[in-house]
C-alpha cells in the first residue's frame, strides 16, 4: 500500500479522532491541551507526530495508547469508542491493542530481558500458553537473541530500547506507540531504533512516534505537525527506508 | 493477573529489600510472638490448676469451723466452735452420696529418725482419708478401723518426709519418733506434688486422728472429739452443689444457727476455689493477649507506613504496569500480597521466636506451657488480617494512580 493513498474506502481507519477536546485543570486554571482535533490513521501506516513541547502531541498520544479519555469529541480506536470504556476496558486496550515504547524505556530494575518482555503476558486474558516461548520470540525479532538473561544495568540505552519494543510487540499489538523513543540515544543508536520501527512497519504494524526532531519523523511516511494544542501540518513523505532502497 | 504471578511478583519485590522487609516486620513478629507465649503459658498454667485440682481430690467438699465475730470483728476460719466426731457421723449418716469421710486434725512438729530429724505437718486422719483426697499408699497399708480405735502408734510418711529421713530406703516397718513418741512406719504415701497455693503436699507425716488428738495437738481437743476439719467424698453421680446445701442445712440444725444468722462453719468445695484462680488467670492472658493485639496494630501500622513508601517508590513501575495492560485490581492485589506476605514472613519468625521463649520459659520456670497447633493458625491468621487490614490502603493509593502522571514521576 503506498503512503499516498488514504485508507480504503469503506473500510474505517484504525484510529479516527473527531473534535477531540482535553482540557486539563491546573489549579485555578485550565489548560487546553488538544483543541477540535480530527485526525484519520489508517492500518499500517507510519506516522511521526511532530511539535514542540505543550504543543498536544504527547496528550494526543496518551489518548490514542487508552491512557486518557478525551474532554470532548469522539476517539474510535479499533472500532471502539475510547471515551465510552471503563478503567478496566482501557487496560485491555492498552494490553490488546496498543504497545507503548518510552523516551526513557521504563524497564523494571533487577529483571532480565525476559521477564521485562514477558511483564504484558501477565496482565493478557486469557494467558497465553507458553509465554516465554513469546517473549523469546520476540527478543529474537529485536536481535537481543544473546541478551535474554542481561538485566537492564547490563545492557546499553539502544539494548534497553530494544528490550522495551520486544515489550510493546509481544502481545501482538496493532499500535505500537513511541513517545520520543530515541530522546535518551545517542544518533547511530537513534537511526537503529528507527530502523527497527520502519522494519515492524514493513511487517504491517501501525507505528507512531512522537518526537520532535526532523531526523527522526524522516523515518516515518507521514507528518502530523501539532501547535498550541491543534493540527497545523498533515503531510506524506516516502519515509527514509523507501528512499534508502531507492 | 493470577493470584500466582501475584505471589511471585510480591516475592521478587520483598527480596530486592530484603533487610527493609525484615526490619518492617518486626512489630507483627513481636506481637505473634507475645500471643504465642501468652497463650502456651496461660493454657499451661490452667492445665497446670487442673492437675492440681484433681491431686486435690474429686467431688470433695471441706467442712470446717467458721469465723467466730467478736463485737463485730471477724477473727477468721477455724476459730468458731470446731467440728467433732459426732459432726462427722451425722454427715456420713443423714447426708446423702456420701463416698468416703475422714476428718483432718492438723498440727505440726519434730519427726526424728536415729540422727536424722525432720519438721513437718502431722495430720491426724481416719483410715478413709486416702479415698477421699484420691491420695493411694506407695507401698505397704492405709489405717483401719482398729488403728483408729486402739490409738495405734502407726504412721503414713508422704515421699518428702520419706526422702529426708529414709534416703533410699524402703520405710515402711521402720520406727520413728513424733514428738518423743515412738511410731511404726506403716505406710508411704504415693507423691501428691505440689498444692495450688505452692505447698509441698508430701512433706507430711498422717497419723490415726485419735491417737494425734491424744499425743499430738494438745490434750484439750481430746475432750470434744474434735476435728478440725472434715473431708468428704461424694459420689459422682451428686451433685456437689445439692451436697453443699444439705450439709448446710444439717449443720444448721446441729448448731441451731438462728435463721438469717451467720453460719458457725464453713462447706467449701476447694475445687470451684481452683476453678475460680483459674479463671483470674484466664482473664488474665486474655489481657496480656490483647496487649499483644496493640503490638500487632502498632506492627500493621508499620506495615502500612513501608507499602506507602514502597507505593511512592514504585510509582513508575506501577505506570509501566498500567500501561502495558494491569487493571486497578491486579495493581491492588500486586500490593495487597505483599503485605500480607511480609506479615505472614512476621508471623513466621513469630512464631519461631515464640515456640522458643516458650520452651525456655517452661524450662526455666519449671512451668507447665503448652503451645497448641490452634494458637499457631490463630496467630497466623491474625497477621494476615493485619496485613490485609493495613495493606488495603497503601494498595488502594497505588491502585488509583493516574498512570499517566504515575510514567511521568522521577
Amino acid at each position: 500500500m503506498s503512503a499516498d493513498q488514504p485508507a480504503p474506502a469503506g473500510k474505517a481507519p484504525l484510529i479516527r479522532a473527531l473534535g477531540v477536546f482535553k482540557v486539563y485543570a491546573m489549579g485555578d486554571a485550565t489548560v487546553r491541551a488538544l483543541h477540535d482535533v480530527s485526525i484519520e490513521i489508517g492500518a499500517g501506516e507510519f506516522v511521526a507526530i511532530m511539535g514542540p513541547s505543550g504543543s498536544g502531541k504527547s496528550t494526543m498520544m496518551n489518548l490514542i495508547g487508552g491512557l486518557d479519555v478525551p474532554s470532548a469529541g469522539r476517539l474510535i480506536i479499533d472500532g471502539r469508542d475510547i471515551g465510552e470504556l471503563d478503567a478496566d476496558q482501557l487496560a485491555l486496550l492498552r494490553n490488546r491493542i496498543v504497545g507503548f515504547v518510552f523516551q526513557q524505556f521504563n524497564l523494571l530494575p533487577r529483571t532480565p530481558a525476559l521477564g521485562q518482555v514477558m511483564l504484558p503476558l501477565l496482565y493478557a486474558h486469557p494467558r497465553p500458553a507458553a509465554p516465554e516461548a513469546l517473549a523469546r520470540l520476540r527478543l529474537e525479532q529485536v536481535g537481543l537473541a544473546e541478551r535474554m538473561d542481561h538485566h537492564p544495568r547490563q545492557l546499553s540505552g539502544g539494548q534497553q530500547q530494544r528490550v522495551a519494543i520486544a515489550r510493546a510487540l509481544v502481545n501482538n499489538p496493532k499500535i505500537v506507540l513511541a513517545d520520543e523513543p530515541t530522546g535518551a540515544l545517542d544518533t547511530k543508536t537513534s537511526d537503529e531504533i528507527m530502523r527497527l520501527f520502519a522494519k515492524l512497519n514493513s511487517e504491517g504494524i501501525t507505528v507512531i512516534v512522537v518526537t520532535h526532531e526532523n531526523d527522526i519523523a524522516r523515518w516515518a511516511k507521514r507528518k502530523i505537525a501539532f501547535r498550541d494544542g491543534r493540527v497545523v501540518a498533515d503531510e506524506r513523505q516516502p519515509g527514509l527506508l523507501a528512499e534508502a532502497a531507492e | 493477573m493470577s493470584f500466582r504471578d501475584g505471589l511471585a511478583v510480591a516475592l521478587a519485590a520483598l527480596s530486592a529489600n530484603l533487610m527493609r522487609s525484615v526490619l518492617t516486620t518486626l512489630g507483627i513478629v513481636i506481637g505473634v510472638c507475645s500471643v504465642i507465649i501468652l497463650v502456651a503459658v496461660g493454657t499451661g498454667a490452667s492445665s497446670e490448676v487442673d492437675r492440681q485440682i484433681a491431686a486435690l481430690g474429686s467431688n470433695m467438699l471441706v467442712v470446717g469451723a467458721g469465723s467466730r465475730s467478736m463485737g463485730g470483728r471477724s477473727s477468721g476460719a477455724g476459730t468458731d466452735v470446731p467440728m467433732a466426731e459426732s459432726d462427722l457421723a451425722a454427715i456420713r449418716d443423714k447426708v446423702a452420696g456420701v463416698v468416703a469421710i475422714s476428718g483432718q486434725l492438723n498440727g505440726s512438729g519434730p519427726v526424728v529418725r536415729g540422727a536424722a530429724n525432720w519438721t513437718t505437718s502431722l495430720s491426724g486422719v481416719h483410715p478413709d482419708y486416702t479415698v477421699v483426697r484420691d491420695w493411694p499408699v506407695a507401698s505397704g497399708r492405709v489405717f483401719t478401723a482398729g488403728d483408729i480405735r486402739s490409738s495405734a502408734k502407726v504412721a503414713l510418711i508422704g515421699q518428702t518426709v520419706a526422702k529426708e529421713l529414709f534416703p533410699g530406703e524402703d520405710a515402711v516397718g521402720a520406727t520413728i519418733r513424733v514428738k518423743n513418741v515412738p511410731f511404726e512406719v506403716v505406710g508411704m504415701l504415693a507423691s501428691k506434688g505440689q498444692s495450688g497455693i505452692g505447698r509441698d503436699q508430701d512433706d507430711v507425716v498422717l497419723l490415726p486422728i485419735t491417737t494425734a488428738r491424744e499425743r499430738i495437738v494438745g490434750k484439750s481437743q481430746v475432750q470434744n472429739n474434735q476435728i478440725g476439719s472434715i473431708y468428704v467424698k461424694f459420689d459422682p453421680e451428686v451433685s456437689l452443689a445439692d451436697a453443699q446445701e444439705e450439709i448446710e442445712t444439717l449443720m444448721r440444725q446441729r448448731r441451731h444457727v438462728r435463721p438469717g444468722a451467720e453460719d458457725s462453719f464453713s462447706v467449701r468445695n476447694l475445687a470451684e476455689f481452683m476453678k475460680a484462680r483459674t479463671e483470674v488467670l484466664t482473664t488474665l492472658s486474655y489481657l496480656l493477649a490483647a496487649t499483644s493485639v496493640i503490638s500487632l496494630v502498632v506492627g500493621g501500622i508499620g506495615i502500612m507506613n513501608i507499602m506507602l513508601v514502597s507505593v511512592t517508590e514504585r510509582t513508575r513501575e506501577i505506570g509501566l504496569r498500567m500501561a502495558v495492560g494491569a487493571r486497578r485490581r491486579d495493581i491492588l492485589m500486586q500490593f495487597l500480597v505483599e503485605a500480607v506476605m511480609l506479615c505472614l514472613l512476621g508471623g513466621l519468625i513469630g512464631i519461631a521466636v515464640g515456640i522458643t521463649a516458650s520452651a525456655l520459659i517452661a524450662v526455666s520456670a519449671d512451668w507447665p506451657v503448652r503451645v497448641s497447633p490452634g494458637v499457631l493458625a490463630l496467630a497466623m491468621a491474625a497477621a494476615a488480617a493485619t496485613g490485609i487490614f493495613f495493606g488495603f490502603f497503601p494498595a488502594r493509593r497505588a491502585a488509583h494512580l493516574n498512570p499517566i502522571d504515575a510514567l511521568r514521576s522521577e
